[in-house]
């Protein structure tokens, strides 16, 4: 299964809805053009909702740490929204879960970007 | 129990080849009994390893093959993989949970097949390199192997 991402707007946070596997190829590939599209349009502060994403292997979390660092070095706030369990034991087992500001309610994650 | 089993494919170096391989060992690896959380993790260090050796390894190059076999004795899933590239020296890769390696957007691969494999050995080829990963199988997994027969 490939990857889809769509996004909208909640409060002046862009919210992306991903589905399927960001793995090498293809889903990696639309989740690097997705925050590069937003960076483009001087939409920083963004909200990945994982929820419907099933896997993501070492070139997944890799675009995953690229997004965070492009968004963050440009001044925004990147943060992740409804992990799965596999997901979330990846980011544990890789150290990367503490690195990442990890939200599990849509709301609560909008409400905590800073304004 | 089942039968020992050992299947053998020599694969082209593209992403295809190391979605079917992720794909071929789950199957092996739900045959031999093993339950779906350790699966997708042997999958994935399945996954891993053919990343290393079809992008890593042969980068992507139509003239050079992989090699994977997948083989369960009853005891242990064994997956071997080898590439025609160039080689590298395992103990050289960074660890990537250093703190000054935490942001780095690649060097993940040979950590994740650690994490989900009993044992991973490297051996260096004249050319290329092979991967060995072994997944020792628990009472429970030869259980379900009864039960599926």
């Amino acid at each position: 299964m490939s990857m889809k991402a769509s996004t909208r707007q909640v409060d002046g946070i862009t919210i992306v809805d991903l589905s399927g596997r960001i793995t090498l190829g293809e889903g990696s590939v639309v989740l690097r053009d997705t925050i590069k599209d937003l960076l483009s349009k001087g939409q920083k502060k963004i909200l990945l909702n994982l929820g419907d994403v099933s896997y993501i292997d070492s070139s997944g979390i890799g675009e995953l740490v690229s997004a965070f660092t492009s968004v963050r070095n440009q001044g925004g706030e990147l943060k992740l929204l409804n992990l799965t369990k596999k997901v979330h034991d990846l980011l544990q087992i890789t150290k990367l879960y503490t690195v990442f500001d990890v939200k599990d309610d849509e709301a609560a994650a909008i409400a905590a970007f800073s304004r | 129990m089942t039968a020992p089993q050992r299947v053998s494919y020599r694969m082209e170096s593209t992403l295809d080849s190391v979605n079917k391989a992720e794909e071929m060992a789950d199957k092996v690896a739900a045959q031999a009994g093993i339950d779906e959380d350790t699966r997708s993790g042997v999958s994935m260090a399945v996954r891993e390893a053919m990343i290393n050796a079809v992008l890593h390894g042969n980068n992507y190059d139509p003239a050079k093959r992989v090699n994977l076999t997948l083989e369960q004795n009853g005891k242990e899933l064994i997956v071997t993989i080898t590439d025609e590239g160039r080689g590298f020296v395992p103990e050289e890769v960074p660890d990537p949970l250093a703190p000054e390696n935490l942001l780095k957007e690649s060097g993940r691969g040979i950590f994740l097949m650690r994490a989900f494999m009993d044992e991973v050995r490297f051996r260096k080829l004249n050319p290329g390199t092979e991967i060995i990963l072994i997944k020792r199988l628990q009472s429970s997994d030869l259980g379900r192997q009864e039960a599926s027969t």
